[in-house]
């Protein structure tokens, strides 16, 4: 692992450390990847409730005037649908279609809005955020990143929880925010109805200095301290993308199949960057799609880079793989030519020189039973 | 961490037990921790020609894929087939029912020349 000391710290490590997690290198931070173990977290948010450390995300606000017009050019889905107190899932491409970032958009104002971006890549999102600001000054760009402390609380016991924690918040509906009562400080607190798990569940930004006091508060209420670790295998039972694995400048999300967050066909979204690649990638066919199989024998857990196969010869390899903990099954994704995303169709995985049966398959993986 | 004193150790955290011209293999207490929940096992195959210091069978917790180095030279004569359906006898009992292989030596002073268990407890402390 890279020195901690090189790396960038959340204002939870102390917390992360009293709870007994293992620390890894994620993203340039210095992360929890587990506490209690993985299966044991994983299993925690499916039936009861976890909590993740995702300090390390990017808060950026953006307001002015211009704010909704620039932020149309900037990103996939059409902003100006979000109703007030709303979010989106939006994606920022590059000229050639590719993406930079997968992100969450939230309408935090009449003219104001709140990007919740990923670890990795903040600096670079900032740069080419920045790099295209207006020169009017019509739109204000501010990086709260370390203002912020954020708790992802996830879990179907999450909303009693949320209750008893901050009684007489107005506690939103699905991809909805409000304020946090209790957590207030030198930002805004924030509380939106989104996650990376498939379960209900909330995630908390408040300021840096209410950020412990945060979590101690859901540890007294009986939440489990979850790490990476299981919130890999958590987003990968959904089939939810992690930039770096399933999304990056080669690819765009029309391969990723994340057509449904790109507004091409809305009369009322305007050019974005990106937008040419996708319209000619739509009429001309798509080089390859992001296809999610499962092993069909018990065999070793799939990891990212293992080789994928078609009557024998190799036609990509894995962008993400997992041994599903729910499931008790290898799944993974790969981006394969089209012809191969049909379910039902036959795959091989290789695993160290051994090639082992494997099927395609339809997301999510998993599907939660009907309560 | 438990450190058997009946067992001989490999600087890379397996775990020797000698019985006769048999030696059993396995993995550590220690290891067993650092590497998690073990959720595969791919021991080598019966027959197999082992040489130590070179890998000889692979666990996999949740997150990473580990090699398991042979601690000496030899011949694999058996091989645990309870791990295929519970591997988690790796972490649950590393000593014991979560032994990986067993194996007739070809080398004689290899055994010898692992670490006791004194010296092997030094070198995780």
């Amino acid at each position: 692992m890279s020195d901690p000391a090189t790396l960038k710290h959340s204002p939870l490590e102390a917390a992360h450390v009293s709870c007994g997690a293992r620390m890894v290198e994620f993203g340039g931070w210095y992360m929890p990847v587990q506490y209690s173990g993985i299966i044991d977290e994983h299993k925690a948010v499916r039936s009861a409730s976890g909590m993740f450390d995702i300090s390390h995300m990017g808060e950026v606000t953006v307001s002015g005037p211009g704010a909704l017009a620039w932020l149309e050019t900037l990103l996939t889905n059409r902003v100006g649908k979000l109703a007030l107190a709303r979010g989106q899932y939006s994606l920022m491409l590059d000229e050639r279609g590719g993406v930079i970032d997968d992100l969450i958009l939230y309408r935090s104002g009449e003219r104001e809005y709140f990007l919740v971006i990923n670890a990795a890549c903040r600096d670079l999102d900032l740069e080419w955020m920045r790099s295209r600001l207006p020169a009017d000054g019509s739109v204000v760009l501010k990086d709260l990143g370390d203002n912020y402390a954020a708790i992802a609380l996830q879990g179907p016991d999450s909303e009693r929880i949320l209750r008893a924690l901050a009684p007489g918040c107005e506690v939103p509906k699905r991809n909805g925010i409000s304020p946090l009562p209790g957590f207030e400080g030198a930002v805004p607190s924030l509380l939106a109805r989104t996650g990376y798990t498939g379960e209900d569940g909330f995630e908390l930004f408040v300021p840096v200095a209410k950020g412990e006091a945060l979590w101690s508060a859901l540890l007294a209420a009986g939440v489990k301290p979850c790490g990476l670790g299981c919130r890999d295998t958590l987003r990968l039972e959904m089939g939810y993308p992690l930039n770096g694995s399933d999304l990056s400048r080669d690819r765009t999300p029309l391969e990723a199949g994340l057509g449904k967050f790109v507004s091409l066909d809305d009369p009322e979204k305007p050019d974005f960057s990106g937008r040419a690649t996708l319209e000619s990638q739509r009429r001309g066919g798509l080089p390859s799609t992001l296809v999610p199989f499962k092993l069909s024998v018990q065999g070793p857990p799939l990891r990212a880079h293992y080789p994928v196969l078609s009557e024998g010869k190799v036609v990509g390899e894995t962008s993400s793989g997992a041994l599903s903990p729910t499931l008790g099954e290898g799944i993974a994704m790969a981006y394969l030519p089209v012809a191969l995303s049909v379910p039902a169709t036959s795959l091989e995985i290789e695993v160290r020189g051994r090639r082992y049966p494997a099927i395609v398959t339809t997301l999510p993986f998993y599907k939660k039973p009907a309560a | 961490m438990n450190v058997p004193a009946d067992l001989r150790y490999a600087t890379t955290h397996e775990w020797i037990r000698i019985e006769g011209d048999t030696i059993t293999v396995g993995i550590t207490d220690h290891a067993q921790s650092e590497l998690t929940d073990i959720v595969y096992a791919e021991p080598p195959k019966v027959g197999a020609e082992v040489k130590s210091g070179q890998t000889a069978a692979v666990v996999e917790s949740v997150k990473a894929a580990s090699d398991i180095y042979a601690p000496v030279s030899g011949t694999v004569t058996e091989v645990n087939a309870e791990l295929s359906s519970n591997p988690a006898l790796l972490n649950t009992d590393p000593f014991g029912q979560g032994w990986i292989w067993k194996m007739k030596p070809s080398v004689s002073g290899e055994s010898e020349a692992l670490l006791s268990p004194e010296a092997y407890a030094a070198q995780i402390s």
